[in-house]
């Protein structure tokens, strides 16, 4: 098990040595630089910005430049917020995101895995159809539409909930929260429906009943294990997801996340910080999917073999 | 009920589409989705409106007998524009679907059956594409490539692929330790046929399932892209489009939101049950 | 499937209907219902910002995004303003409702016969935040430090009219004491100006002219190092009626009132939170929820029900600002001056105030704005689809028959894109031209524009200060701001000339000379001047519309009102 997990790790090098190569092409082949604004920027005070942010450099010595740097943890100085640096600017907003991440995929499980596995007892009745109609509208209804819907209901019209903010005013945490897990909840509804459908039809759950088992016993510990299966594989990429996706949550709801650099920072043309972001965002993935997969092998013995000693 | 014996005697397929007929949501669903695909060709029959025709001094107007759904901030014919939003909406969300579909199932069939090293390769591979800045990404295309409705296709189907990998993979690890698998193995049949006629027939449940999950995502994501400046232009409409304006004025004109919403609720219940029915006939074999 | 298992068994549901009552309370969703409470019970009898800060004097404002930068030396834009503005002062201010010039760090002033020298007295109890004495030195050494090249100030300009200042920032001279400015003690500042500038005391209440603390830049870095810490809560030192006392990052920056501010006693405020709020439907909500006295803008379709039903907390006003699409001029059809008065006289302006911004802006026949301090420009053109087909008739298009495809860029907005709509429809309608849109992220826009790879584009354009010089200098044909590729020698000559003229009415002259040539011309094409849409709750005194939008939080007071 250590073993799989070192070398996992190991893995880890080459991918965040190409996603950065990659991002760092990426951003120099788009059109204007991140200092274009409305006035014209004077090209002498434009000449110094370059020379300050060693732009006029050529873009592979800029490159060993960054990576250098980005090895001992310095992910240089934001183009557009002068007295930040990229670390800086992660260290305040990442726990933010995090913390938001966790709540919405709290209530996305406890929602979506209850639902989905409550339909999956008694399919094709309103215990499966109720849900289902829920998970189905809650795809339909992104962030960008539930979260301003969300904050006109609760908080506009009924005074419950602040309206916008994070730890400004008690309680300015349940709506953003809601609004983010809440997609994830109808994937994960649907997803486990469908895997516990499938699973409970296998032989051996008609095997475990027919020995007796008791029925808690086998939805629990037989069942669940392999009918959440489509789950976890869900949720590698999922809840890095959430960390990336809260964009369009952090802005309505004015979250001091680190989600809305991943889109700002690309239309501000902060390169410092796309890269930042991004080889924060690859490590995420990374850890997530190792930790997808070791569940995967966890919740199914055969598995287990093929992907930690295979 | 179904006799499982008749399966031997008809080809698969055919049995397949027989227990679907039998399927009452499922053909339901079929009949939504077809009515919607026949209305959105036929939208300048059915409609006195053009989606393009402003009538400022109208504005935006309620439901009524003129405008049987409103009419948006310029004076057009809600229903028009969501008749000929389908069209762009429903081929977006089918076509890049199936393009993330297809590469997704290769791909992580392939990760998940060969495993080892090619696994680790394939995957990390995945990893990589996932992490990128998707924003850049969509911003360099317009710039390269200029705007183009084949190119929204592929930059959905592009980012769409890689969560469908990483699930078919998942239960292909599953699949193969299976005994019919094993027994595949000792038939001596190759690995292609093995992994065409068994791991991947055995893995479409969920890949149905996720599927249907990704048509709607998929048409919303359009409207991103759209707005970013890759895809559609005014005064075309799209579902996403229409839905992503509708929210600006949920308060003022809630109609705006409402419908378009609705429309692609239907289509998405219209898709699961569809999926669903589709999973239970391909699994019954 | 779901037939297989109702094949094992036809007891199969009962069983289930009897693990159900068994499985544990997850499994029935009760999770909605207790959250539902949970939430209900977050709410109720909280008292609000707006109650509690009108309470304590504590103003809650939406300052549109995050700040840059702190430092007025390095920032450029409005939200930077707001905060330069309530933590540091220059030498002069502006009346928050007149926005005539009052005296700010300098008591006193005098100008010189030929308009190019001015003495300025400063007072005497004028402090720092740390009790420092503000003297005529840290102006020097703060506009010096504002022209240093390597500190890459995009304001530099604005300095230039100070005799030599252009020739330091380009390193063409070093030694500053051959800049036009002097500290003959520590209470006298004197500046040389190159031509008589009438708008130069305007320009003293611009952040790009507000000292700086010389030993706390120093501090923390050499004197033309951009994003030290210097602006940090705990660090910064400024001479305004606030002082900085908290920033975090895309959360909030608070200020607090500054015991040493010499005009302390004014200051009614003990503290102000800023709040980067980006989403206008977010700040709208904030607002309505009173969780922000001020807020920066009102979102589009929100206007209508303020004017309906709250229209005491909406202050609409205009803006100094002009809203207009720029031809490119350098290629055809757009290089024919008929194609282009065609186009400019063929839009229903009133139409896109009334139905499309639906704020009340004043529609522009003109590039600036209808008063600018005096200056009253004439309108250059009028609505006429008539005369705008014989126009393009004219030009060789008759009924737009042979009118190649005309492409309108806009940057990604909401607002630009409903206007681009609009026209768009409108030039089809009245010209039969097609007009296809093309909107580009902000950056990709900018490098189109300023690389002139575009044929119509929308622009926008605010005054720095209140002279129709701001406006029209920058279609000068060596500006940088002239994307159009249009140059006007006649057009240049006037300009040039009305900057070399101290006689009030003359200058004004030239410049309605001018505008004419430029609207005759027409590589740009004006909409719109834009309207201020501030929501004011009724506790704040001392906020008062004007032009420039500009609010010093000095004269703010919040006051319960009796509603």
């Amino acid at each position: 098990m250590l073993r799989f997990i070192f070398r996992r790790l190991l893995q880890a090098i080459p991918v965040l040595l190409a996603v950065s190569v990659i991002t760092f092409l990426l951003i120099h082949a788009a059109p204007g630089g991140p200092f274009a604004e409305e006035k014209a920027v004077p090209p002498e005070v434009l000449k110094h910005l370059n020379e300050r942010y060693k732009l006029d450099q050529p873009i592979h010595i800029q490159f060993y430049d960054y990576i250098s740097h980005a090895v001992r943890g310095d992910l240089g100085p934001s183009f557009k917020y002068p007295g930040r640096s990229v670390n800086e600017i992660i260290a305040a907003g990442f726990p933010v995101t995090l913390e938001l991440g966790c709540y919405a995929l709290l209530f996305a499980l406890l929602i979506g895995i209850g639902s989905g596995v409550c339909a999956a007892l008694s399919p094709n009745t309103w215990r499966d159809y109720l849900p289902m109609m829920f998970a189905t509208i809650g795809i339909c209804l992104p962030a960008y539409v539930l979260g301003p819907f969300l904050v006109l209901v609760f908080g506009i019209w009924l005074e419950w909930l602040p309206v916008a903010g994070w730890e400004l005013i008690p309680g300015d945490k349940i709506l953003p929260s809601i609004t983010l897990g809440s997609v994830y909840a109808a994937y994960v509804a649907r997803l486990s429906r469908g895997g516990m459908l499938e699973t409970l039809s296998r032989d051996f759950i008609r095997t475990a009943r027919a020995k007796g088992m008791p029925e808690a016993v086998i939805i629990f510990r037989h069942a669940m294990r392999v009918g959440l299966l489509p789950v976890v594989s869900f949720l590698g990429p999922a809840l890095a997801g959430l960390l990336s996706g809260s964009f369009v949550v952090e802005t309505i709801f004015q979250v001091p996340g680190l989600g809305r650099y991943f889109v700002q920072g690309a239309f501000n043309r902060d390169y410092t910080l796309i890269l930042g972001t991004t080889l924060l965002f690859a490590s995420l993935i990374i850890v997530f999917n190792l930790i997808a997969d070791i569940m995967l092998a966890w919740l199914d013995p055969k598995v287990r073999h093929e992907t930690i000693n295979g | 009920m179904v006799d499982r014996l008749d399966s031997i005697s008809v080809s698969p397929r055919q049995d397949a589409w027989r227990r679907l007929k039998k399927n009452r949501p499922a053909m339901f669903g079929l009949f939504v989705l077809a009515a919607l695909v026949t209305l959105s060709i036929l939208a300048p029959w059915i409609t006195p409106y053009s989606y393009a025709e402003q009538n400022l001094e109208l504005g935006p107007s309620a439901p009524s007998s003129a405008h049987w759904m409103g009419s948006d901030l310029f004076g057009r014919d809600l229903l028009t524009r969501m008749l000929y939003g389908s069209r762009i909406s429903l081929a977006v969300g089918f076509i890049a679907t199936a393009v993330a579909l297809l590469i997704g199932v290769t791909w992580g069939a392939l990760a998940g059956y060969l495993g080892g090293r090619i696994d680790a390769l394939m995957m990390r591979a995945v990893d990589v594409l996932y992490a990128l800045p998707f924003t850049i990404f969509i911003i360099l295309l317009m710039v390269v490539f200029g705007n183009n409705i084949i190119l929204l296709f592929l930059a959905i189907g592009a980012v769409e692929w890689l969560t469908m990998a990483r699930i078919v993979r998942g239960q292909v690890l599953h699949v193969k330790q299976q005994d019919f698998v094993e027994a595949a193995v000792s038939l001596g049949l190759t690995r292609l046929q093995i992994i065409t006629r068994h791991v991947i027939p055995n893995v479409m449940g969920p890949v149905i399932v996720y599927a249907t999950l990704t048509v709607p995502n998929v048409i919303l994501l359009e409207s991103f892209l759209s707005f970013l400046g890759l895809g559609i232009q005014p005064p075309q409409s799209s579902w996403g489009l229409l839905i992503s304006y509708g929210v600006e004025t949920m308060e003022e004109y809630p109609w705006l939101l409402i419908y378009p919403a609705a429309l692609l609720s239907l289509t998405l219940f219209s898709l699961n049950f569809l999926g669903d029915g589709l999973r239970d006939a391909l699994s019954e074999r | 499937m779901i037939r297989l298992q109702g094949l094992t068994s036809r007891g199969q549901s009962k069983k289930f209907a009897r693990i159900f009552t068994l499985t544990p309370y997850i499994f029935r969703n009760p999770i909605l219902p207790a959250l539902f409470l949970f939430i209900a019970s977050c709410g109720f009898n909280h008292e609000t910002n707006v109650e509690s800060g009108t309470r304590q004097g504590i103003l809650h404002v939406g300052n549109g995004d995050e700040p840059r930068e702190l430092d007025p030396h390095v920032v450029t834009g409005s939200i930077e303003h707001n905060l330069c503005m309530a933590l540091l002062e220059g030498l002069l201010d502006r009346d928050p409702e007149s926005l005539d010039i009052v005296p700010g760090v300098a008591r006193a002033w005098e100008v010189s016969e030929d308009g190019r020298t001015y003495r300025f007295h400063l007072r005497e109890d004028a402090r720092w935040s740390n009790g420092d004495p503000v003297t005529a030195a840290d102006f020097v050494y703060s506009w010096r430090r504002a022209l240093l090249p390597a500190l890459g100030n995009n304001y530099a300009y604005m300095l230039f009219y100070i005799r030599n200042a252009e020739r330091f920032h380009r390193g063409e001279i070093t030694d500053f004491n051959k800049v036009g400015v002097k500290a003959p003690d520590d209470l006298t500042l004197v500046v040389e100006l190159d031509n008589p500038t009438p708008f130069f005391l305007q320009l003293l209440t611009h952040m790009s002219y507000f000292p700086v603390h010389q030993a706390t830049i120093e501090a923390f870095g050499a004197p033309d190092e951009r994003g030290t810490r210097w602006t940090r809560p705990g660090n910064h030192v400024g001479n305004g009626p606030f002082k900085l006392k908290e920033w975090v990052l895309n959360r909030s920056i608070v200020v607090e009132k500054n015991g040493h501010y010499w005009d302390a006693g004014r200051v009614k405020l003990n503290r102000i939170v800023f709040y980067p709020i980006q989403n206008a439907t977010t700040e709208e909500r904030m607002f309505r929820a009173g969780q922000l006295h001020i807020t920066g803008t009102t979102p589009l379709d929100k206007v209508e029900y303020y004017r309906q039903e709250r229209p005491e907390v909406l202050k609409l006003f205009p803006f100094f600002s002009t809203y207009y699409y720029l031809f490119n001029t350098g290629a055809s059809p757009l290089d024919q001056v008929k194609v282009r008065q065609a186009l400019a006289m063929s839009i229903d302006r009133q139409q896109i105030v009334e139905k499309i911004t639906r704020a009340g802006e004043i529609p522009a026949f003109s590039y600036t704005p209808p008063e600018v301090n005096g200056y009253r420009a004439e309108p250059g053109f009028s609505y006429d689809v008539e005369r705008a087909g014989a126009l393009l008739a004219e030009a060789g298009y008759p009924g737009g028959a042979g009118f190649p495809p005309l492409e309108l860029m806009y940057n990604t907005s909401e607002g630009h894109r409903r206007i681009a709509i609009a026209i768009q429809q409108m030039w089809k309608t009245a010209l039969n031209i097609d007009v296809t849109l093309v909107n580009q992220d902000w950056k990709v826009y900018l490098d189109k524009r300023d690389a002139r790879d575009y044929q119509v584009a929308r622009a926008g354009w605010i005054g720095d200060y209140l002279d129709p010089n701001t406006f029209l200098d920058m279609y000068t044909s060596n500006s940088g701001n002239n994307d159009t590729g249009w140059s006007n020698l006649r057009y240049d000559t006037l300009i040039a000339q009305a900057g070399e003229t101290t006689d009030r009415e003359r200058r004004f002259a030239l410049f309605r000379e001018a505008e004419s040539v430029l609207m005759t011309d027409l590589p740009i094409m004006p909409i719109y001047t834009y309207m201020s849409k501030a929501l004011v709750s009724p506790d704040v005194r001392g906020w008062y519309p004007n032009i420039l939008d500009i609010h010093p939080y000095k004269y703010i007071s919040l006051v319960q009102s009796t509603d």
